[in-house]
């Protein structure tokens, strides 16, 4: 597969590029853990993906770039899960996300015809998050309130987790996408959602006509989700705001907070090409085109035995 | 009182939920690619014995349930407690039928069980793998009758009563399959 994906990219022109895992900085998410390490006296970080240098190299003129890379998430392990898997990650200059979105589908094709799979190929779905709510629970999701998302959770007779926080919008939503959206898409094919709500994408351009929605995509496989693609946010102010909200997040939740990439923002200053860019779990994609269920099995030790 | 995040959650971990003592049998990452997680977890109820799901958002704390697995030699049953003692300290604590449950068949004195105590009181006896008990009655037994199958009832000094093979005889030490409940095989000095 790493063949194949590698002559995918040489023959649409896109360099490999390889970037550090150490950083002194990591992503302001807080849903994303990051392992800390330290280095002649000062903290480091592994990268959950390798985005913000890859971002660096963009600003610096880069062009096309992809990369495959091992990234590290903490507290990350199930059967979907482990604390550090292999990314794809790539840029493509001047494309918007639904270009991008083109782009996944040829290579997710391309894999498939290489491969020996039993796998064939079905058409390609694509719906914004907001008709995917309306179409499964009959809900706007950029509209409705939690009063009325527990209410829609409740008359579904989904469970409400323990330790649930009433008034979080985002927070129902993803529980919501967990148990009800991701369920219901199609168990065969591949789902593209677009248009996620701005609140769950820091670094993606907002929509100039909706800014209530963000150019962010998914990418699902049946339940099963693979890619999470943008149209990059280009602004540098725009980007330390939303940096700074999330610590504020983190500090709320008793989280630390996370230095902020000076070295991203002032490139973001210089200047960076509009562009899109996505990142898959490649072993999530090998578990769906050889039909595997738990990710253990697409690795050579997980992490139960290392 | 302590309390386990659900970062710290895997399986045999034992929590308080509802105010029963649970056992993490199985957790489960819920995760919508970016975004909120969820531990999705599967426990055992360590009163009923029943299986429970329960869903927690990720980095909730929950409650510790002080449960402990002690080995204890059965001492004697009063008909409403069955005694067991702490063979180092002499300490004796007395387990109801509910929580000797199915045990109770394999329980003779000096027998080691292992006793699962919540706050100091027994919840859970779980008997040895193997034990060896004498038969008190059965049939007689069929000489040169022992590479035929075929079996017949035999009532254990505990008052159990197993299938046990045509050629055992009252009074002979038989190794039981605890989880089973079968006959393994006679137990010769």
């Amino acid at each position: 597969m790493l063949q194949n994906i590698r002559a995918f990219f040489t023959r649409y022109n896109a360099l490999e590029v390889e970037t550090p895992i150490l950083s002194k900085s990591t992503i302001t998410d807080p849903h994303l853990h990051s392992f800390k390490t330290g280095y002649l006296n000062h903290h480091y970080y592994l990268h959950t993906s390798p985005e913000f240098f890859m971002k660096r190299l963009l600003a610096a003129g880069s062009g096309d770039i992809y990369q495959i890379c091992k990234v590290f998430r903490d507290d990350e392990q199930g059967q979907n899960h482990n604390p550090e898997f292999t990314m794809l990650e790539w840029y493509r200059v001047g494309f918007d996300q639904q270009q991008l979105m083109d782009e996944i589908e040829k290579l997710f094709k391309t894999l498939l015809k290489k491969l020996d799979t039993e796998l064939s190929w079905q058409s390609v779905k694509r719906i914004s998050y907001q008709q995917v709510f309306i179409d499964v629970l009959g809900i706007d999701p950029l509209e409705t309130g939690v009063v009325e998302l527990k209410s829609v959770t409740e008359k579904n007779n989904i469970e409400i987790p323990i330790g649930m926080d009433a008034d979080d919008r985002d927070m129902w939503l993803d529980w919501l996408m967990t148990q009800a959206i991701a369920p219901s898409l199609d168990k065969k094919q591949f789902t593209f959602l677009y248009d996620y709500p701005a609140s769950q994408a820091a670094l993606a351009k907002l929509n100039s006509a909706d800014p209530r929605v963000a150019h962010r995509f998914e990418v699902y496989y049946g339940e099963l989700e693979l890619a999470n693609g943008f149209n990059e946010l280009t602004n540098a102010a725009e980007q330390r705001r939303r940096f700074e909200e999330e610590n504020k997040k983190r500090q709320q939740l008793g989280l630390d907070i996370i230095p902020v990439d000076e070295n991203l923002l002032s490139a973001l200053e210089q200047g960076i090409p509009e562009c899109s860019g996505v990142a898959v779990g490649l072993d999530r994609l090998l578990m769906v085109l050889l039909g595997i269920e738990r990710i253990e099995d697409v690795l050579s030790f997980g992490v139960r035995k290392v | 009182m302590a309390s386990y995040s659900t970062n710290e959650f895997k399986g045999g971990l034992k929590l308080l939920l509802d105010g029963d003592p649970v056992s993490i049998v199985e957790n489960e990452l819920v995760k919508p690619g970016k975004g909120q997680a969820f531990n999705r977890v599967k426990l055992r109820n360590l009163k009923t014995g029943r299986m429970i799901e329960r869903t927690f958002k990720s980095g909730e704390s929950v409650e510790a349930a002080d449960v402990v697995d002690a080995n204890l030699e059965f001492s004697y049953n009063d008909g409403e407690f069955w005694y067991f003692m702490d063979p180092d300290t002499y300490e004796q604590v007395g387990a109801s039928n509910e929580a000797v449950g199915e045990a109770s068949k394999w329980l003779k004195a000096q027998q080691l069980c292992q006793v699962t105590l919540w706050n100091g009181a027994p919840l859970m006896v779980t008997p040895p793998n193997f034990v060896e008990l004498t038969v008190t009655e059965t049939d007689p037994g069929l000489k040169g009758d022992t590479a035929q199958g075929g079996t017949k009832p035999a009532t254990l000094e505990t008052g159990a009563v197993v299938k046990v093979p045509l050629f055992v005889e009252s009074g002979e030490m038989l190794k039981i399959d605890t989880r089973t409940g079968e006959y393994v095989s006679r137990v010769k000095d």
